[in-house]
């Protein structure tokens, strides 16, 4: 669609990658043991901090943000409601109650089958919200993400009850509340699946722009309206179960970036899909480097910075909305 | 040409469609009337594949709409449905664009935009070409959707009472710009329309349906009479022809 994309000045573009560089810069440089930037590159220490610790921590805080806020966008295609994301309508939830059930049955299962587990209990559970999401009334668009809520938080309460029946409460918290600081190398590489995720969402974006406008008007243009609503539930599910398993869940990042990109630009996926995700990007690493500096030399969870930030953004939403009607 | 043999359709347990066959040639432009509730908008998102076939079969220029791929038929068939809900926020031109979609996979060539700026330009969309759907009235909504589905550039055009929303003026130029592309170019429209005189003064044919079956089926005269419409409708209505076209006094 490129002739049809009335694109923002290049400079948009410019200044954005730029404070993108400078967040992933800082988010380097900044943490409890010093990192001298002047003799970085001559001092193996310092090598060895940047190498195992600082880089792996950025990378995957780039890598979570940009992964969920492309799970947001397509959260909010495929059920056609803006106040979706996959933290607040089960998708989360289901994910750490399979990621919790997997560890209960198979302790010893590697990391990767653990995510498999959630990500294919995350799959059922959107499954079920969208089927559910579809029969709502389209004239009432706050019943969506009302019910997603409720939803959630029933899988949530099931998570917990069985978390607490088997002592693993503490665990839990690990993959509800995400933080980046346990991030090293080695232990993050399978974040690397989301930019893979990221890269399916790019080659199918004309479809997603398409599937937005409704099932009737799909199939006239042609699409496999249940084919892509499956790839785009594996695309959340699988997002979404990397980000719990490994850093522990995000929220409001999958909500606040796809709505602040949809009002500024619209809604052609093929023009934002780039904006969503480094705005998903640069919000997850700002807010990482913010928990880093609020209590420092002490930490804040990403996730417990998000909450207040991105339920800001929501309320700010809301109202916006209302206001225009 | 599309071919609907013996098709019946049924929501839970109520008849919408009893035993419907109608053959449409290809070329020209088939009105279909009726009362609400006539099966009128179920028949066509039937042969628009929108809805599953329970019985029967319906074929359009030999591609049987059950188990052609979409792609195929997108390419054959466009349509547009009543009161269509755009919550995205799309720019008229993107919107109109995506029209093409079936043919190159969202990959615009010169030729499709030439396609497309002919649309926008046929729908008076140009000076709008730039703001986003949300931001239209009902009729300037209503035209970008009918240039989307003209951008398509199918040999057949199925359109679910496209007019409404649309102020006399531009009923008017949607109705002329149909007929002209079904005389020029050779395209088959079927068209659900409420106003009959419209049917009378653009179509070649018109089928009338009522309760989920054909009641009616013919040229523009055989159709507008006094008897046939009181049978369709349920009511006697006066037909006076003036030029040649039969227009019903049904205020009346």
């Amino acid at each position: 669609m490129t002739a049809a994309v009335s694109k923002p000045s290049p400079w948009t573009g410019l200044i954005a990658g730029l404070g993108l560089a400078v967040l992933f810069v800082l988010s380097l440089a900044v943490g409890v043991s010093p990192l001298p930037v002047n003799r970085m590159l001559s001092d193996p220490e310092a090598m060895q901090l940047l190498a195992v610790s600082r880089l792996p921590r950025t990378l995957a805080a780039v890598l979570c943000g940009a992964g969920l806020a492309i799970a947001g966008l397509i959260m909010q295609t495929l059920s056609r409601n803006r106040f979706v994301e996959p933290a607040t309508a089960g998708t989360a939830q289901s994910a750490e109650l399979g990621i919790l059930l997997v560890t209960l049955l198979f302790p010893a299962a590697a990391l990767w089958v653990k995510t498999l587990f959630a990500g294919s209990v995350a799959l059922v559970g959107t499954s079920i919200f969208l089927a559910t999401a579809h029969r709502l009334p389209p004239q009432q668009p706050f019943l969506v993400p009302l019910f997603g809520i409720v939803y959630g938080g029933v899988i949530g309460a099931v998570a917990t009850f069985a978390a607490w029946q088997a002592d693993l409460l503490q665990f839990l918290s690990v993959w509800t509340n995400g933080e980046f600081s346990g991030v090293l190398r080695g232990r993050y590489e399978l974040l690397w699946i989301a930019a893979l995720m990221v890269a399916v969402a790019w080659i199918v974006a004309d479809r997603l722009t398409i599937m937005a406008l409704g099932r009737e008007t799909s199939i006239g243009l042609g699409i496999d309206y249940a084919r892509m609503m499956q790839i785009g539930l594996v695309i959340v599910s699988v997002i979404t179960a990397l980000a719990v398993v490994v850093v522990g869940m995000i929220p409001f990042v999958g909500l606040a970036v796809p709505n602040i990109v949809s009002r500024l630009m619209g809604d052609n996926v093929r023009g934002t899909l780039g904006w969503v995700a480094a705005g998903g990007a640069g919000l997850v690493l700002a807010c990482d480097i913010a928990g880093r500096l609020i209590r420092y030399p002490y930490e804040i969870p990403v996730g417990t910075v998000m909450g207040v930030v991105g339920g800001v953004v929501f309320l700010w939403l809301l109202f916006r909305r209302g206001g225009h009607g | 040409m599309i071919r609907i043999e013996n098709v019946s359709f049924k929501h839970r347990a109520t008849p919408i469609l009893t035993d419907i066959s109608l053959d449409i040639p290809k070329g020209g432009v088939v009105a279909l009337i009726g009362p609400n509730g006539a099966g009128k908008s179920t028949l066509l998102s039937l042969v628009a594949r929108l809805q599953p076939l329970q019985t029967g079969s319906i074929s359009v220029d030999g591609l049987p709409v059950d188990t052609t791929p979409g792609r195929d038929l997108a390419k054959v068939l466009a349509i547009l449905r009543q009161d269509t809900t755009i919550a995205s926020r799309l720019r008229v031109r993107e919107l109109v664009g995506f029209g093409r979609f079936p043919h190159g996979r969202g990959r615009l060539t010169d030729d499709d935009n030439a396609i497309v700026d002919g649309a926008i330009a046929q729908f008076d969309l140009a000076d709008l070409s730039d703001r986003f759907i949300e931001t239209l009235s009902g009729g300037q909504r209503q035209r970008a959707l009918v240039a989307m589905a003209f951008a398509q550039g199918t040999d057949y055009l199925l359109l679910d009472e496209p007019l409404n929303n649309l102020d006399m003026y531009y009923a008017r130029a949607l109705m002329r710009s149909l007929r002209s592309v079904a005389d020029v170019n050779g395209k088959t429209v079927v068209i659900v329309l409420h106003d009959i005189n419209q049917a009378s003064a653009h179509a070649d044919r018109i089928v009338a349906m009522k309760g989920g079956r054909i009641v009616a089926d013919g040229t523009p005269a055989e159709i507008l009479t006094s008897d046939v419409l009181d049978a369709v409708f349920g009511f006697r209505m006066r037909v006076e022809t003036i030029d040649g076209t039969p227009f019903a006094l049904h205020q009346f």
